[in-house]
C-alpha cells in the first residue's frame, strides 16, 4: 500500500472538513494547475484557534494532510500554529511517500496563510 | 462487489493458458539450444509458439522475435531503426505525442545521441493525421513510429494509412501495437507494417513476455549481448513456458475477437453514456474510433488520485492520468497532447474492460462514480470557484 493507514484514514473520514461561513481567518495555498489547493478557514477567539476547517482540492495525501493539521491547530494559540511544520504533519500521518511530501509543505503553508489572514484582518503585526 | 476495470494495466490470466504454461513449465524444462532430447522438444515447443505468433500476425516465423515485453519490444525496434539509418545518414525520426513512454524516452535518448525528432500532435480527438505524417517525412527520416491503439484514450491511429505512406516513402515503419494486440484486428502485411511490438499481459498472456514482428530485409541489432538465442538478435535463455503461454492467449483472443469487439463496445458505450450524464465530464480522445473496451473521462474540479482511492474503497480498480497517479509533478502527457489544461487533466478517470466484466458491473461503476466525483467536488475549492463564476469551466 502507497499509504500508511493513518492517512488512508484521514482521507476516509477527514476531520474538520468545509467551509466555514464567517471565518476569521481564510488562507489558499497551491494552485489547480499542479493539481493541489488547500483552502483552509480558522475562527479566533482570545488568541485561541477555536474552530478550524478545510476544503482540498487535491490527491488523497493532500486530503489527509489538511485534515491532519486542521485536527493539530485546533483549540491551540495562534503562535502554536504559525510553529506547525509540514514534518510534525508527515509524521503525524506515520510519513508519506517521498514524493507526496509536498502535501504537507502545503498543508503547513495554508495554516500560516490563514493566520496571516486573521492577523490582517485585525491589523496585528506578524512576527518576522 | 469487487470490480476489475484496469485492463489495459494488465490482464488475468486464463485458467487454458495457466494450464498449459503448467503443463510446460513441467514437462519442457529443457534448455532449447541444448541438442539432446529435453532441450530439442523445448526448441520445437518455442517454434510452435513462433509459428502460431507469426500467423496471428499475417507473418512469417522468421520475421518474429521474442522480447521480455513490449517496452523492449520498442526499444529495440526503434535503436534499430535509428541504428541503421545513421549508417546510411539518415537521422531523423518521427513519432507522435501520444506514444508510450518506452518510445518516448527512446527517442528521448536518440536525441541527445545526434538524432533528431519530430513528434505530431493529435488534436482534440487523440488522432495523428496522415497528411502530418507526410509533411513530416524529410530524405534523412529513418523511422517514423505511431502506436496502433493509444494506452491511455484508446484512439486508434491510422496504420495501415500511415504505412502506405512510409512503405511509398522508403521509411522503416515501426508501430506499437501493445494495447491493440488481440483487441483489433492486426495484420502486417495488410498494414503496411515493417515492425511491431506486442506485450503478453495485455491480452490475457504472462507477463514479462512480448514479441516484435521486423519485416524480413529490416535491420534488426540486440539490445542485449551474450548468447545466439533469437537468430543472434536477442541474447538469453528463451522464456519457454511465457512464450507458450502468450501464444496460446494470443490465439484465444484473435480467435474470440469479433464476438469480445461487440461486447466490450456494448459495455464501453453504457458506461459512456451513463458517466456523460455527471455535468461538466467529458469523454477523452474519439467517441467511435477507439478501442472497444476504453473509457477515458475527465472531471471538472477534482484530482484523480482521490477519486481512484475512493473507488478502490468501493472495490473498482481504476486508473488515472492525473499526475498524483503517475508519481509524476505533470500530468499524463496524452491529455495534455488533446490540448487539455493541466487542472483539467489532474481530474481523469481511465476504465478499460474486458468480456469478463458484465453490464451490472458497468451500472455500479456509473453509480460510485457519481457520487464519489459529487463528494469530491463538494470539498473542492476549484469547483467552488467554477460553481460562482469566479474561474470559467473548460468543459
Amino acid at each position: 500500500m502507497l499509504y500508511s493507514e493513518k492517512v488512508m484514514d484521514h482521507f476516509r473520514h477527514p476531520r474538520n472538513l468545509g467551509k466555514m461561513e464567517d471565518a476569521d481567518g481564510i488562507g489558499e495555498v497551491g494552485n489547480a494547475k499542479c493539481g493541489d489547493i488547500m483552502k483552509m478557514y480558522i475562527r479566533v477567539e482570545n488568541d485561541i484557534i477555536t474552530d478550524v476547517s478545510f476544503c482540498t482540492f487535491g490527491c488523497g495525501s493532500a486530503i489527509a494532510s489538511s485534515s491532519m493539521a486542521t485536527e493539530m491547530i485546533k483549540g491551540k494559540p495562534v503562535k502554536e500554529a504559525l510553529a506547525l511544520t509540514n514534518k510534525a504533519v508527515a509524521e503525524a500521518l506515520d510519513g508519506l511517500p517521498a514524493h507526496k511530501m509536498h502535501c504537507s509543505v502545503l498543508a503547513e503553508e495554508a495554516v500560516r496563510a490563514a493566520v496571516k489572514d486573521y492577523y490582517d484582518k485585525n491589523g496585528i503585526a506578524q512576527e518576522p | 462487489m469487487k470490480i476489475y476495470a484496469d485492463h489495459a494495466a494488465t490482464t488475468k490470466m486464463s485458467k487454458a493458458v495457466i494450464a498449459l504454461m503448467t503443463e510446460c513449465m513441467e514437462n519442457i524444462y529443457g534448455n532449447p539450444s541444448s541438442l539432446h532430447g529435453p532441450g530439442q522438444r523445448a526448441a520445437e515447443v518455442l517454434a510452435q509458439a513462433r509459428e502460431k505468433v507469426a500467423v496471428l500476425l499475417g507473418a512469417e516465423p522468421g520475421e518474429i522475435f521474442f522480447t521480455s515485453g513490449g517496452s523492449e519490444a520498442d526499444n529495440q525496434a526503434i535503436r534499430s531503426a535509428a541504428l541503421s539509418g545513421k549508417r546510411k545518414g539518415k537521422t531523423h525520426l518521427i513519432s507522435t505525442e501520444i506514444e508510450h513512454h518506452a518510445v518516448l524516452h527512446t527517442l528521448k535518448k536518440l536525441e541527445g545521441e545526434g538524432f533528431e525528432v519530430t513528434l505530431l500532435p493529435v488534436y482534440e480527438d487523440g488522432i495523428v493525421r496522415v497528411e502530418d505524417v507526410k509533411a513530416a517525412i524529410r530524405e534523412d527520416t529513418a523511422l517514423v513510429s505511431v502506436m496502433a491503439a493509444n494506452n491511455e484514450i484508446g484512439t486508434i491511429q491510422p496504420i495501415k494509412e500511415i504505412g502506405a505512406l512510409c512503405r511509398e516513402a522508403g521509411v522503416i515503419f515501426h508501430t506499437d501495437a501493445v494495447q491493440a494486440a488481440g483487441h483489433i484486428r492486426i495484420d502486417v502485411t495488410k498494414m503496411n507494417v515493417d515492425m511491431l511490438s506486442l506485450s503478453a499481459h495485455k491480452f490475457g498472456g504472462p507477463k514479462g513476455v512480448g514479441a516484435l514482428y521486423v519485416k524480413k530485409g529490416n535491420p534488426l541489432f540486440s539490445l542485449i549481448e551474450g548468447g545466439a538465442q533469437e537468430r543472434g538478435r536477442r541474447a538469453g535463455t528463451e522464456n519457454v513456458p511465457g512464450i507458450v503461454g502468450m501464444a496460446e492467449a494470443f490465439s484465444l483472443a484473435v480467435e474470440k475477437l469479433e464476438e469480445h469487439k461487440a461486447y466490450e463496445s456494448g459495455l464501453r458505450d453504457a458506461l459512456i453514456a451513463g458517466l456523460s450524464k455527471i455535468p461538466h465530464a467529458r469523454l477523452n480522445g474519439d467517441r467511435i474510433r477507439r478501442l472497444p473496451g476504453n473509457v477515458n473521462f475527465c472531471f471538472e474540479g477534482i484530482e484523480g488520485e482521490a477519486l481512484l482511492l475512493l473507488l478502490n474503497e468501493k472495490g473498482i480498480a481504476a486508473s488515472s492520468g492525473s499526475a498524483c497517479a503517475s508519481g509524476s509533478l505533470n500530468p499524463s502527457h496524452v491529455l495534455l497532447a488533446l490540448g487539455l489544461p493541466h487542472e483539467v487533466a489532474h481530474g481523469s478517470l481511465r476504465l478499460t474492460l474486458s468480456a469478463e466484466n458484465r453490464m451490472e458491473e458497468v451500472e455500479v461503476m456509473i453509480k460510485e462514480i457519481t457520487g464519489a466525483v459529487e463528494y469530491l467536488r463538494g470539498i473542492s475549492p476549484v469547483w467552488e470557484e467554477l460553481e460562482k463564476g469566479e474561474r470559467d469551466h473548460v468543459i
